[in-house]
C-alpha cells in the first residue's frame, strides 16, 4: 500500500521550472542537516576527548601542524601535542574522580556507578509500573478510562525534568528522611524515584502500542481454550508483544542514563562508589552540569573532561538506542 | 483442572475460584500501577503550588532577580530601595529563545519532512537519514549542550548568546519536529496530489498549493508541542552558558549578548541551600508550567479547529 502511494507522489511532475529544482535541493539540505548534526556531535566529542587524553585537541593539532611550516616542524608539533595527559586506562578503570580539587584524579568509574545506580533504581520502578499500566490500558480499561489516563500520562511526560528535580528535593527526600532519618538532602534513592516516575509514560505508552498491535484473533483463540483474562494478558499478549516491550524498556533506560537536571539537583555532586542508595553520588550528567555552572577556563583539562565524559555518555546511550532498534526488528512478530 | 477418573464430575471448583482470585489480584495490581502516574502528577502539582503559595505576585513577573531571598518576599516590597525581585529577564529571555527556535525549526524541520515524505527516493541514503533521525531523538539533551558549547559558542564565536541557545534547542527538537511533520504530510490523501498533477501543476506547485495548506494545522501542532519541550529544557542552555544574574532582558539588537531563561533561573534557585529560595523556585516553576499549559492548550485548539477527520 505504501509503495503504491510512493509511486504516485514521487513520479509527479518533478521537472521543468527552476523553482522545482531549487525546492528539491533546499529540502534535501534541510534533511541533511540531521546527518550533519550527528557528524558534528561525534566530531566535537572526539575532538574534545582527544584534548583531554592528550595535550592538544585534534583541531589544535591540525593548527599547530599547519603553522609549523615544515614537515619536520609539523611532526614535532604533533608529537608534542600527542603526549599523554590522562591515560585511557586511568580514565576507564580509575575509581577516583576528583577533577576540580588537587591532587586531581580522572577515573570515571564513580560517575558511571552513579549513573548505573539511578538507571537500575528507576528501572525497578518504571518497568513494573509501566508494564502493568500498559496491560491495563491495552487489555482492561474501557474507552472512557483510556481517554482520561493517557492524557495524564502525556502531561507527566511533558513536565520539564528540572521540575522533577525540585519535586525530588522538596517532596520525595523529606518522605525518605522520615523513614530513614540518617538520609542526607542529596541521595540516590530520591533521584532514582523521580527518574522512574519520569520514564513511566515512555515505557507504558510504547508497550501499550506493542500490545495493541497484537491481533484479537490471538486473544479470542486463547479465550476459546478456556483461558482467563489474566492468562490471555500474561501468556498470550505479553509474549506476542515482547519485542516492542523490550525495546520500550531499553529506550526508557537510555533516557534514564541521559537524564540530567533531576539527578543534578536531587542526587548531589559527590562522586563515590557506594552500595548505600541513601548516600550522595554523582552521575556523568551531573558532573557535566557541575562544570557547566562553575567557571573553569576554556581549554583547561576540566573543560576538556566534559567531552571525555560526554563521549562516554553518548557511547552508552547510542548503544542502547541501537540495541532497542535491533530488538524491535529482530524479534518482531508479523501479524496480518 | 483435575482430570481424575474416580467418577465424580469435578473440574476443581477451587481451581476456578483460585483463578478468579488471581485475576482480581492482577487487575488490582494493574489499576494501582495506573494510579501511580496520576498520584505522582497530583503530588507534584500540589507540592509546587503549596511551596509557591504567597510568593507568586505580579511583581515576581515584572522585576529582575536578586541574590537576597528577602527581596522576593511580598511583605518586604515596600521597604526595599532596590524594588521587589522577580524573574522578569528570565521570562523574556525564554520567550525570545522560543521565538528564535520556532523560526529556525519551522524552516529546517518542515523542509526536512517535505524532502523525506514527498521527494526522497527509497534508497540507502534515505533509510540512513531516517534511522539517523530516530537515533538523534535518543541523544541526551546535555550532549546537545556540549555540541552548542563547542560549535556555536566557541567555533562560530556566538558567545553565550540567545542565538547559540536557540540554535542548540533547534537541533535538539529537530528530530521530533521532523517526525511529527512527516505524519501530517502523510495524512494528506494522495488523491489531492493526483488532482493537482492532473491540472498540470509541477511537484513544487503541488506541495506549495495543495499539500502544505492541508498539512499546516498538524505541522503547527507538532511544532508547538516540541517548543513546549524546548522551553523547559535546562541542560542544553546551561552548557551553552545561560546567565543566572541578568537584570535586564536580553538585548535583541546585539544577538551575541548574554541571556537568561526560566529553567536556568529555577535551577539556580532550587540549588540554593537557603530554604526561602525553595519557595522562589516553586514560584518560578508555576510560571513555567503555566506557559507550558498555554502552549499545549494552543496546540490542542489548533488540532481541534482544523482536524476535519475528527
Amino acid at each position: 500500500m505504501s509503495s503504491e502511494r510512493m509511486d504516485l507522489s514521487r513520479n509527479g511532475n518533478d521537472v521543468g521550472t527552476l523553482g522545482d529544482r531549487v525546492a528539491r535541493y533546499a529540502f534535501f539540505s534541510c534533511a541533511f542537516v540531521t546527518v550533519l548534526t550527528t557528524i558534528a556531535i561525534i566530531l566535537v566529542l572526539i575532538n574534545g576527548a582527544v584534548g583531554f587524553f592528550r595535550q592538544a585537541t585534534l583541531v589544535e593539532l591540525l593548527g599547530d601542524a599547519v603553522s609549523a611550516g615544515s614537515v619536520d616542524g609539523a611532526a614535532d608539533a604533533i608529537g608534542e601535542g600527542l603526549a599523554a595527559q590522562v591515560t585511557v586506562t586511568e580514565f576507564l578503570f580509575g575509581t577516583d574522580w576528583s577533577p576540580l580539587i588537587e591532587p586531581t584524579s580522572y577515573g570515571v568509574l564513580p560517575l558511571v556507578w552513579g549513573t548505573l545506580v539511578v538507571t537500575v533504581g528507576s528501572a525497578l520502578i518504571a518497568v513494573p509500573v509501566g508494564t502493568l499500566t500498559a496491560i491495563y490500558l491495552s487489555e482492561y480499561a474501557d474507552e472512557r478510562v483510556r481517554r482520561t489516563l493517557k492524557p495524564i500520562l502525556e502531561i507527566l511526560a511533558g513536565i520539564p525534568t528540572i521540575v522533577y528535580g525540585f519535586f525530588a528535593l522538596s517532596f520525595i527526600t523529606p518522605i525518605i528522611q522520615f523513614f530513614f532519618p540518617q538520609t542526607g538532602t542529596f541521595n540516590a534513592t530520591s533521584a532514582a524515584i523521580v527518574v522512574g516516575i519520569m520514564i513511566i509514560p515512555m515505557i507504558s505508552s510504547l508497550s501499550e502500542d506493542a500490545m495493541s498491535a497484537v491481533p484479537d484473533s490471538l486473544r479470542n483463540a486463547a479465550y476459546g481454550l478456556g483461558a482467563t483474562k489474566l492468562e490471555v494478558s500474561t501468556q498470550v499478549v505479553l509474549p506476542a508483544s515482547l519485542s516492542g516491550i523490550l525495546a520500550a524498556y531499553v529506550l526508557g533506560l537510555s533516557r534514564a542514563i541521559g537524564e540530567t537536571m533531576a539527578v543534578a539537583l536531587a542526587m548531589g555532586m559527590l562522586p563515590q562508589i557506594t552500595t548505600n542508595p541513601l548516600e550522595e553520588m554523582q552521575t556523568m550528567t551531573a558532573y557535566m552540569v557541575q562544570v557547566g555552572i562553575s567557571d573553569v577556563s576554556i581549554g583547561s583539562i576540566q573543560y576538556q573532561s566534559l567531552f571525555a565524559v560526554g563521549l562516554t555518555l553518548f557511547a552508552m546511550t547510542f548503544a542502547m538506542n541501537v540495541l532497542s532498534m535491533w530488538v524491535r526488528s529482530r524479534y518482531r512478530e508479523e501479524y496480518q | 483442572m483435575s482430570t481424575d477418573t474416580d467418577g465424580e464430575f469435578d473440574f476443581g471448583g477451587s481451581a476456578i475460584e483460585r483463578k478468579r482470585l488471581y485475576g482480581k489480584v492482577f487487575l488490582g495490581l494493574c489499576v494501582s500501577a495506573a494510579m501511580v502516574g496520576i498520584v505522582a502528577l497530583i503530588a507534584l502539582l500540589a507540592d509546587v503550588i503549596y511551596e509557591s503559595w504567597g510568593w507568586l505576585t505580579w511583581e515576581f513577573l515584572t522585576y529582575p532577580p536578586s541574590q537576597v531571598a528577602d527581596h522576593f518576599v511580598p511583605e518586604n516590597y515596600g521597604d526595599l530601595d532596590t524594588g521587589p525581585a522577580g524573574m522578569y529577564p528570565a521570562i523574556v529571555g525564554s520567550i525570545y529563545l522560543i521565538v528564535l527556535t520556532a523560526i529556525f525549526t519551522l524552516f529546517l524541520g518542515v523542509g526536512a519532512a517535505i524532502y523525506l515524505e514527498e521527494y526522497a527516493p527509497d534508497t540507502r541514503l534515505t533509510r540512513f537519514i531516517e534511522a539517523n533521525i530516530t537515533n538523534l531523538a535518543g541523544v541526551p539533551s546535555i550532549v546537545y549542550g556540549l555540541l552548542g558549547l563547542a560549535m556555536f559558542v566557541r567555533a562560530l564565536q556566538t558567545g553565550a548568546s540567545l542565538i547559540a541557545g536557540a540554535l542548540t534547542l533547534t537541533l535538539l527538537i529537530l528530530p521530533i519536529v521532523i517526525v511529527s511533520s512527516q505524519e501530517s504530510l502523510r495524512a494528506v490523501p494522495d488523491s489531492m496530489r493526483q488532482a493537482s498533477y492532473g491540472t498540470g501543476a509541477t511537484k513544487w506547485q503541488t506541495i506549495r498549493n495543495v499539500v502544505l495548506p492541508e498539512a499546516v494545522p498538524g505541522i503547527m501542532t507538532g511544532i508547538i508541542l516540541s517548543l513546549s519541550r524546548a522551553i523547559g529544557e535546562t541542560a542544553p542552555i546551561l552548557m551553552v552558558g545561560a546567565a543566572v544574574s541578568m537584570f535586564t532582558p536580553p538585548d535583541l539588537t546585539s544577538p551575541t549578548g548574554a541571556f537568561s531563561a526560566m529553567p536556568m533561573m529555577i535551577f539556580e534557585w532550587a540549588s540554593q541551600p537557603d530554604a526561602a529560595f525553595q519557595h522562589i523556585a516553586a514560584a518560578g516553576i508555576v510560571v513555567l508550567l503555566t506557559i507550558l499549559l498555554l502552549m499545549n492548550a494552543a496546540a490542542v485548539l489548533i488540532r481541534n479547529k482544523y482536524d476535519r477527520r475528527a
